[in-house]
């Protein structure tokens, strides 16, 4: 199997939308948002869990959704639904899977056996559908590390999940994620080790942008990939926080161009503006280039 | 397929349509009301036929009511429906008998 090319893309912003309402996944790619997330599980009624999957199967095989990623969120491995809902998502060509309520290696490993079989089945390439895991529950994030690992060829990496999160927590939204703060900082430490992405959850009041946009900066802050979305009008927050400044690109530059012209006579350590700067420095650089390129403000020549 | 049961899919919503499908009398008995009837009607009727025909539906009582759907969603509400009528819950022919 050759490695998926979408594996590590740019995913700032997810957005999520019921994959059973017409309304909202016709024309969903206007936006803008780097991914879009069809929801058969949590937006969709139990009683319309079949109108979903037609309504999601002719809007992936009819609809251009031009460069924006498609994600299917499929139902539980607890419900009668999500073998269905994985052959409805092969079949109709999704980009990639996000696996609810992901507790164990194992979860990740049965649905991409599933995966497998409707790969064969629907003659799709072999590997060409990703996975995610959302971590919903205390012992989700607590396997996080096994979790990530669990099919490295196929795993975009995880997200955390709030809403079911803070309720095992036994806790409510705080401003300042002081009740999140282990369970992101664990998942993040995990993401991290295995070198998989890495999502926050959804901001639910849409009418709190102040608390929104702080929300957002401190998943920057802490190193996350991007956030789950619920609404067209979350995106640019967080396309502009994501996005490095023209200071953060030039300092980039400086430190790639110097590593590379030190690299060819075997120097290990050098200095770039009076600072110090060893080849540790290099990978957050050029990831910073390859994030402004991928947002569209990088102008330089790397 | 031979329906079993009346079954209905879709809602009234903006950009959807509402099927209703039950046996028939042995042919196909079709009724459209659509908020864009002058323009599409001709075109809802087309995509409903094609679509029941694909299913290997050729008895049935079907009544579309349409807020303005896509073409897809049409098929959608339509093969949601007929598969209801039939009882048929999982194993659907995506990309077969179910396909754009």
């Amino acid at each position: 199997m050759t490695a998926n090319p979408n594996l590590k893309r740019l995913r700032r912003t997810m957005m999520f939308l019921p994959a059973q309402k017409p309304s909202l996944i016709k024309d969903a790619y206007i936006y803008g948002a780097d991914s879009l997330m069809f929801d058969l599980e949590d937006a969709v009624a139990e009683n319309q869990k079949d109108a979903a999957r037609f309504s999601l199967y002719h809007a992936l095989t009819t609809i251009n959704y031009r460069g924006c990623e498609k994600i299917v969120r499929i139902n539980g491995l607890d419900t009668p639904h999500w073998k269905e809902d994985i052959r409805v998502s092969v079949a109709a060509g999704c980009d990639g899977i996000r696996i609810p309520k992901c507790e164990h290696a194992s979860d990740v490993r049965t649905v991409v056996e599933h995966i497998e079989r409707a790969e064969h089945e629907f003659r799709r390439p072999e590997g060409s559908t990703l996975v995610m895991s959302a971590l919903e529950s205390p012992l989700g994030i607590l396997n996080a590390y096994e979790i990530c690992l669990a099919c490295p060829e196929r795993m975009i990496g995880v997200a955390i999940s709030g809403g079911d999160f803070r309720k095992c927590m036994q806790t409510s939204y705080q401003p300042g994620g002081i009740e999140m703060l282990a369970g992101r900082g664990q998942m993040l430490l995990a993401a991290r080790a295995a070198g998989v992405q890495c999502f926050d959850t959804v901001f639910t009041n849409l009418n709190d942008v102040e608390g929104f946009r702080a929300e957002v900066i401190q998943n920057k802050q802490m190193g996350f990939d991007g956030k789950s979305i619920i609404s067209p009008k979350q995106i640019a927050v967080v396309h502009e926080v994501f996005t490095p400044t023209e200071k953060e690109i030039l300092a980039a530059e400086k430190i790639v161009r110097a590593y590379r012209e030190m690299e060819t006579s075997g120097v290990g350590v050098f200095t770039v503006d009076g600072k110090m700067i060893d080849i540790a420095f290099v990978p957050g650089a050029e990831r910073t280039i390859a994030l402004a390129k991928a947002s569209g403000v990088y102008e330089g020549d790397l | 397929m031979k329906l079993t049961t009346p079954a209905i899919a879709g809602t009234l919503e903006s950009s959807d349509a509402q099927v209703t499908i039950e046996p028939g009398d042995g042919t196909i008995d079709l009724s459209i009301h659509s908020t864009v009837m002058a323009q599409y009607g001709r075109q809802i009727r087309e995509t409903v036929l094609e679509t029941m025909e694909r299913l290997g539906v050729n008895d049935a009582r079907v009544s579309v009511n349409d807020r303005g759907a896509l073409d897809c969603t049409i098929r959608a509400r339509v093969e949601c429906a007929v598969f209801r009528a039939c009882g048929q819950t999982e194993n659907f022919p995506w990309g077969e008998a179910i396909r754009s």
